[in-house]
């Protein structure tokens, strides 16, 4: 790491020269991303006016893009927290450089999520009728449904991980705050720093309260995919109703989650000029090791449920898994198999790690796979339950299309922002890394 | 009325004034000065940072921050609350399940659980706030731009009679600079 060449004005001056004023590709992109988001929104309007009829619901597929879309989201979610939390408790040192990019994606990943449950329910004005409060018929929620348990999730998921994020920028806003000439920034920083002024007591209580929401976020990693992978467990539903959900939806939330961590990150540190902080040797690399963990994982699990399939000896079950292999939808299963377990190990080279094309496709590739392994999970399952006359097929409609990029539109939309309005490298925590200034021995 | 806010606040707050300010280059100076200034029976010291240094905190040696205990009551309140709510809901309006039981644990604890963690977060965010008084209102207290990068502050409350023998002791052991501030 090239840390050694590092100071602390040379860590300001790089990061603050990220928040200068963006040339016209920024806006040309900005503009592109906008108008998807444009469209997917007009897809949406045309979907509350017509009905859940334009996304092509039909028995028996009831559950289709818009439950894919919910789950690839929260699962990409997932490595943020990770690599800020699970990586902060532990220590690792790779993480400095890179943990606030990834957090951020956190954030708006969890808020893209979000909107699918909605987007989902058809008369979206009902939505308040997921929450338990007080009503005329004194009905509450059923907490015995892991729908319930799932608002109650990612609810809180998206709370903890907004204010993990909110609270690891304030010492740096107040850098930005502190070198902002522009008055617009100049009050957006002051009013977002909260006056701090790194005192050795805001510094006492910051630094505990800060490990106490690392501590609290860990948790939260396992349980909240877990808790989305028991949507589909706790059904009867062949292809679903299996204990090993929860850990191999976890697994394939970090897998897709570092996938697309790295697909931000390679053009980021490119636009900004930050290949001194984002190495290829060192940080990249990491995560790129984690990618090969997680795929590994990942393809066990599929090994495993193609086997206990046929090791059950429960016909329906047997059915179910060679429906997905084989079935009308063969090639959205062959995709998957092919991005998440073939094309990883490529990574297990030396090289193609250590080549940013390779490792920007490859993890381009993984996002497709991850978003495909939710689609083959959910639509496939549905299709072929357990009454061949009441087997069906899917067309995937022209507005689940639509929201479905409006959805991408939108993550990005709030990225661009976000690397334009607020550090997207830690300064505080690659300040740490440096030797501070000394007398003895000099800096 | 703000100004009246502002001065009750500045009473509590170290940094309103008057002291010396004094500003450091070298970490290792600003130890040395903090070692010095505690050994002379200064006890209202202030240090500012860009981050924390071990050798300073050392120095200092505070107690153990009291975000923790907001922590274990928001955990424990969430917990609880996750519990009587789905609980009291269940029994509220009776409407037995699948042949479960009518108020049914197990699928509660995932409540439980969220909450716990929901409400710890918010009560630490609570205890950040209050123990490391965010946000700061007013512009009357001791601070330079220069903190948030490379420099280290140390800020000594004292008054301006007895400020010259500070003064001189802070340039000794290698501030850059020192001043007086009046405070509000």
């Amino acid at each position: 790491m090239a840390e050694e060449s590092l100071t602390y004005q040379r860590i300001d001056q790089d990061v603050l020269k990220t928040l200068e004023r963006p040339g016209k590709k920024y806006f040309i992109l900005l503009g592109g991303v906008l108008a998807v988001f444009l469209v997917g929104l007009a897809a949406f309007i045309n979907q509350v006016r017509m009905g859940l009829g334009m996304a092509g619901y039909t028995h028996p597929v009831m559950w289709a893009v818009y439950i894919t879309d919910f789950v690839f989201w929260v699962g990409i979610a997932h490595c943020g927290t990770l690599i800020s939390a699970i990586l902060f408790l532990f220590r690792a040192r790779f993480r400095r450089a890179v943990y606030r990019t990834s957090e951020a994606m956190t954030v708006f990943a969890v808020m893209t999520a979000g909107l699918f449950p909605l987007i989902h329910l058809g008369r979206i004005w009902n939505f308040y009728w997921l929450f338990p409060y007080p009503n005329q018929r004194q009905l509450w929620v059923n907490f015995k449904s892991p729908l319930i348990w799932d608002v109650f999730a990612v609810s809180t998921y998206f709370t903890v991980s907004a204010t993990f994020f909110i609270v690891g920028l304030i010492p740096d806003i107040a850098v930005a705050r502190d070198h902002a000439k522009n008055r617009f920034r100049k009050t957006l920083y002051t009013i977002l720093s909260l006056g701090w002024r790194g005192t050795d007591q805001e510094w006492r209580h910051y630094y505990k309260a800060y490990l106490f929401f690392a501590a609290l976020a860990t948790p939260l990693v396992l349980s909240v995919h877990s808790v989305v992978s028991w949507d589909f467990a706790v059904s009867i539903v062949p292809g679903w109703h299996t204990t090993i959900f929860a850990p191999y939806f976890v697994a394939g939330a970090i897998f897709s989650g570092v996938g697309m961590v790295i697909t931000l990150l390679i053009p980021l540190r490119k636009a900004f000029h930050l290949e001194k902080y984002i190495t290829v040797e060192y940080h990249l690399d990491r995560l790129a090791k984690l990618v090969l963990l997680t795929s590994g994982i990942v393809t066990y699990a599929y090994g495993c449920e193609f086997f206990l399939s046929w090791y059950s000896g429960n016909p329906i079950e047997k059915e179910a898994f060679f429906n997905r292999a084989f079935g009308d939808f063969w090639w959205a299963t062959w995709i998957m198999i092919t991005c998440n377990c073939f094309i990883p190990p490529l990574l297990f080279i030396k090289k193609v790690r250590h080549n940013i094309k390779a490792l920007f496709i490859i993890s381009i590739f993984v996002n497709i796979g991850m978003w495909f392994e939710r689609f083959v999970i959910i639509v496939i399952s549905l299709s072929h339950e357990y009454i061949p006359y009441a087997w069906g097929s899917y067309k995937i409609s022209p507005t689940e299309i639509a929201i479905t990029a409006g959805s991408f539109a939108w993550f990005f939309l709030w990225f661009l922002l976000f690397v334009k309005l607020l550090p997207s490298v830690s300064m505080t925590e690659m300040k740490e890394l440096v030797k501070p200034p000394k007398r003895m021995g000099q800096s | 009325m703000l100004k009246f806010i502002r001065n009750i606040l500045a009473r509590f707050d170290k940094t309103s004034g008057p002291g010396v300010l004094a500003v450091f280059y070298y970490v290792d100076a600003a130890a040395e000065a903090i070692q010095g200034l505690k050994q002379q029976g200064y006890k209202d010291l202030t240090v500012f940072s860009a981050v924390p240094h071990h050798s300073i905190e050392e120095i200092l040696d505070h107690r153990a921050s009291p975000v923790r205990y907001f922590t274990l009551f928001g955990g424990i309140l969430g917990c609880l609350s996750g519990y009587a709510f789905t609980v009291w809901t269940s029994l509220d309006w009776e409407l037995p399940l699948a042949g479960k039981p009518v108020v049914s644990i197990p699928p509660y604890t995932v409540i439980m659980f969220e909450l716990t963690i929901l409400f710890g977060a918010l009560f630490t965010l609570l205890g950040l706030v209050l123990t490391a008084r965010l946000p700061h209102l007013g512009s009357h207290r001791v601070y330079d731009p220069r903190f948030s990068g490379d420099r280290v502050g140390v800020f000594v409350r004292c008054e301006k009679g007895k400020s010259v023998r500070l003064e001189e002791f802070l340039k000794q052991v290698g501030a850059e600079e020192v001043r007086f501030e009046g405070g509000v």
